[in-house]
């Protein structure tokens, strides 16, 4: 049978700063919450309700609509044990895929590795911001990090285009020379070439897209639409990667937090209606994570750093629905303070890694997770179904 | 003064500083490499911009209001110090203890960190290590306020003759077992007050006040233990005066100080595996280690006068700190704060080097593994966008200089090669890059700087030229 993974594309969206779960998914029919909540919290009649129990936050709308498609796998108490509840060890810890052990590696770098062993694509991986996050990095994998697609490229400052393109060419020259040199200006010079085909084959992306869909002004808008640009290139990319925040809300909680989802909501909303106007939504996960929940109670205004959240799997190839458990509000169910995690991360990433992009999930998570049934078996390919 | 006494003075403040202008080097010259080195050597609280007002301009890092790590406080250090190698030193420390803000979370605590390497990283390698064990970002890095009598927690025992003194594969699990119980009770001093403070404030947790070191004698086990084939009653401070005194020690720091200011070698991991890549160097180093009784000091002045060190320029890839304060520094306009820093100390970041960040407690992987296209984007966009600036103090020094020579007349050859020079002086690697940069400039032919006052055209066309140079493959190596 012939792996229909290979058109199949990740994008990931991370939530800095620790997103309250609590006032995302919302157990709105549960005394507990306004308890704890006597200030930081959605009034009932607000919340957009999924179930008898649950709701989503008011300006979460996109998503309920994808939901209702049954296009939204809502993954319900992920952590993992001993939660750290530092912003910058835990996101290594979801970064790396390694609760224990401190590692530089990333597990989505591992990922491009074994999604293009030898290297050939250098646009496998994408990160839609500057620099690279750790979940990207690997050793010896290249991977590319774009700003902004339309200005992405070498001397971005040099704009008249006849002094463009002599300067780029003599990049070109410059890093391309081949007689006698050393090993470092081998690499340095082969990395400055790859750079600029790269940047040259981004470069035709937006030229050859069209789409009714206009995103929104935000960043986090504006990178999902350099996803959809790429996608509809057809550039061999796998992984995206996009960030937005800061969701880290110790006060003045409720209006930073509806305006982050109404954002990330819509984002995501007017993304997948991109992918599905171009045919690819059945070819598109999207994955939400954040680096943890916040506390159970609130602090007055907002709410300081917890553990237990949230995170959510979208695309036209999802089974929809709830999983995971909904931690218990409980006094004693609690773990300090805090909801009780009850299902790893690593679950999630396993059931991503080998149901979604056909990889090998135990050498790039480092352990056996048990996985969930939230990405629907592959139906014959389309591709293949036209033959004969 | 010799084109090559400018070379080689030019190479010695790549790696001892982060480069300097043209009329420093020639002041050095004047002064001699050897009487050079003796000032480097030795830092003095020399000018350079006050840490007053700079907090002035950036009231986020003086209060320590960002929950980030105080990278571009740092930097302002790199591009302004007069005494270059006080803060190189600190930045090899760095690399080597690497310890981050992620377990810490305090600004304050770092740059603490940091300054202690600056006054003790010169210095006796004992008093360094001594330091380092009472470091209280260390000490929470490498879990030690967990290490307990009776109860040890091997961590910072184990971190300290692997990745700090000895290198693995010079001494038994046992020798780490007896470490750990030897810096039992040695722990934050103020670790219930930091506590009560972050929870009566969370956002901004700690503020400007840093925690500090605490022994703890009812802590701390007491007993008899035996480490590296001796054996006493040892309490942390024996311990250390073990380690410094093995030739693993020296050996492996010799090969950390060759590795950062001579030549590229391969990754520390490697080292049980890989030959050094000049043995007879890393013996050389080592010997002065014994023979100074474990003074960097006297290490690293057998090493800036060594011909294995003189004979190795360019030799280097530059980490994006060198890369970033050296492009500023030649520039030469950071004479206030401003927040553009800001931006300069992101970019570090964005180039594969947070500072007070690194990904692991092993530190950055360095050499070409600093470059990837990401991070390559990132250096040649800097650097060339800096320098194409008839603006920038060093830019227009440049220019000035530039002037004089030929009478300010220039063949496309005679320019490239008078630039390549006052930017360094850059050696090319390969006839391919100079070539590339002629024919650059051959576009719009001879260059004449003679009647300059009719118009800055001409003046463009240098800072394009210096823009281009900074993004050739030699400027990333150092």
């Amino acid at each position: 049978m012939v792996s229909d993974n290979n058109g199949r594309s990740l994008v990931v969206i991370q939530l800095t700063g620790g997103n309250d779960y609590l006032n995302t998914v919302i157990p709105y029919e549960n005394e507990l919450y306004y308890d704890n909540r006597p200030t930081v919290h959605q009034k009932q009649i607000d919340v957009i309700k999924l179930d008898g129990e649950l709701g989503l936050s008011p300006s979460m709308g996109s998503i309920k609509h994808l939901w209702d498609d049954g296009k939204v796998a809502i993954v319900n108490g992920i952590g993992y044990p001993e939660p750290n509840r530092s912003h910058f060890r835990s996101m290594d810890i979801w970064h790396t895929a390694e609760p224990t052990k401190v590692i530089g590696d990333g597990w989505l770098g591992r990922a491009v590795r074994d999604l293009d062993p030898k290297g050939e694509n250098v646009l496998t991986g994408l990160n839609l911001g500057r620099g690279l996050p750790r979940a990207l990095s690997c050793r010896g994998v290249p991977v590319a990090s774009v700003g902004n697609l339309e200005s992405y490229g070498l001397f971005p400052d040099v704009r008249e285009e006849e002094a463009r393109r002599d300067t780029l060419n003599t990049f070109a020259q410059m890093y391309g020379g081949a007689e006698g040199r050393d090993a470092i200006s081998q690499f340095i010079g082969e990395t400055g070439s790859a750079a600029l085909k790269g940047a040259d084959i981004l470069r035709t992306a937006p030229e050859k897209y069209s789409s009714s869909v206009e995103y929104a002004a935000n960043p986090l808008a504006q990178s999902l639409k350099d996803a959809a640009q790429v996608m509809c290139a057809d550039l061999g990319t796998r992984i995206y990667y996009a960030q937005h925040g800061s969701f880290d809300t110790h006060g003045g909680q409720l209006p930073t937090h509806n305006k982050l989802w109404g954002e990330v909501s819509s984002a995501v909303g007017d993304f997948m209606q991109d992918v599905r106007e171009h045919g690819r939504d059945e070819e598109t996960l999207v994955f939400v994570f954040s680096e943890f929940g916040r506390r159970i109670k609130d602090n007055g205004s907002g709410t300081d750093h917890g553990s237990g959240g949230v995170a959510f799997c979208i695309g036209g190839s999802v089974e929809g629905g709830l999983y995971g458990e909904y931690p218990s509000l409980k006094e004693h169910d609690q773990l300090e303070g805090d909801l009780h995690f009850n299902n790893d991360f690593r679950s999630t990433y396993s059931t991503i890694l080998e149901g979604w992009l056909g990889l090998d999930a135990v050498p790039i998570v480092n352990g056996n997770f048990e996985q969930f049934d939230f990405i629907r078996k592959s139906k014959i390919s389309h591709k293949l179904s036209g033959v004969g | 003064m010799s084109g090559q006494d400018i070379e080689l003075m030019a190479h010695l403040m790549r790696r001892a500083g982060f480069g300097a202008t043209r009329g420093e080097l020639e002041e050095m010259v004047d002064k001699g490499y050897e009487e050079t080195v003796e000032e480097l050597l030795f830092p003095q609280d020399g000018p350079r911009l006050g840490d007053d007002v700079i907090r002035r301009y950036h009231v986020d890092i003086h209060e320590s209001r960002i929950p980030e790590p105080p990278a571009t406080e740092w930097l302002y250090r790199m591009v302004t110090t007069s005494s270059p190698l006080e803060e190189k030193i600190a930045l090899f420390w760095h690399g080597i203890f690497a310890s981050s803000f992620s377990k810490t979370q305090q600004s304050r605590s770092l740059a603490v960190q940091i300054d202690m390497f600056r006054r003790f990283g010169l210095g006796r390698f004992d008093s360094l290590l001594l330091e380092l064990s009472k470091d209280p970002v260390m000490i929470i890095w490498l879990d030690n306020q967990d290490n307990h009598k009776g109860a040890i927690n091997e961590n910072f025992g184990r971190e300290l003759l692997e990745l700090f003194s000895m290198g693995d594969g010079n001494y038994s699990e046992q020798d780490i077992k007896e470490c750990a119980r030897a810096f039992t009770g040695w722990t934050l001093g103020n670790a219930e007050y930091m506590t009560a403070r972050a929870m009566k404030a969370s956002i901004w947790p700690y503020g400007a006040i840093a925690w500090h070191f605490g022994y703890r004698d009812y802590d701390h086990d007491d007993d008899e233990k035996t480490f590296l084939g001796e054996t006493g009653r040892f309490n942390g401070e024996d311990i250390i005066e073990i380690i410094c005194r093995q030739t693993a020690t020296g050996r492996f720091m010799a090969r950390h100080l060759y590795d950062f200011f001579v030549a590229d070698e391969a990754s520390v991991p490697q080292w049980p595996y890989t030959p050094p890549l000049d043995p007879d160097a890393i013996e050389t180093l080592a010997r002065a280690y014994v023979e100074s009784d474990h003074d960097i000091r006297s290490v690293l002045r057998i090493l800036f006068n060594s011909d294995f060190f003189k004979d190795a320029k360019f030799a280097r890839v530059k980490c994006p700190a060198e890369f970033v304060a050296g492009v500023i520094r030649l520039g030469g306009d950071v004479d206030e704060p401003s927040l553009e820093m800001n931006e300069a100390g992101n970019l570090m970041g964005y180039m594969g080097q947070s500072l007070f960040a690194p990904p692991s407690v092993e530190g950055w992987h360095e050499g070409t593994e600093w470059i990837n296209s990401g991070s390559l984007v990132e250096r040649v966009n800097f650097a060339a966008e800096y320098f194409n600036d008839v603006e920038k103090p060093g830019v227009r020094d440049i220019i000035e200089r530039l002037a004089k020579q030929n009478g300010g007349s220039f063949s496309p050859e005679d320019v490239v090669n008078s630039c390549l020079d006052l930017m360094g002086p850059i050696t090319m690697s390969e006839e391919s890059t100079r070539s590339a940069l002629i024919q650059h400039v051959a576009k719009k032919g001879d260059l004449s700087l003679r009647e300059r006052e009719s118009g800055k055209a001409e003046d463009d066309r240098v800072a394009e030229l210096l823009g281009l140079i900074a993004a050739t493959k030699e400027y990333h190596r150092a």
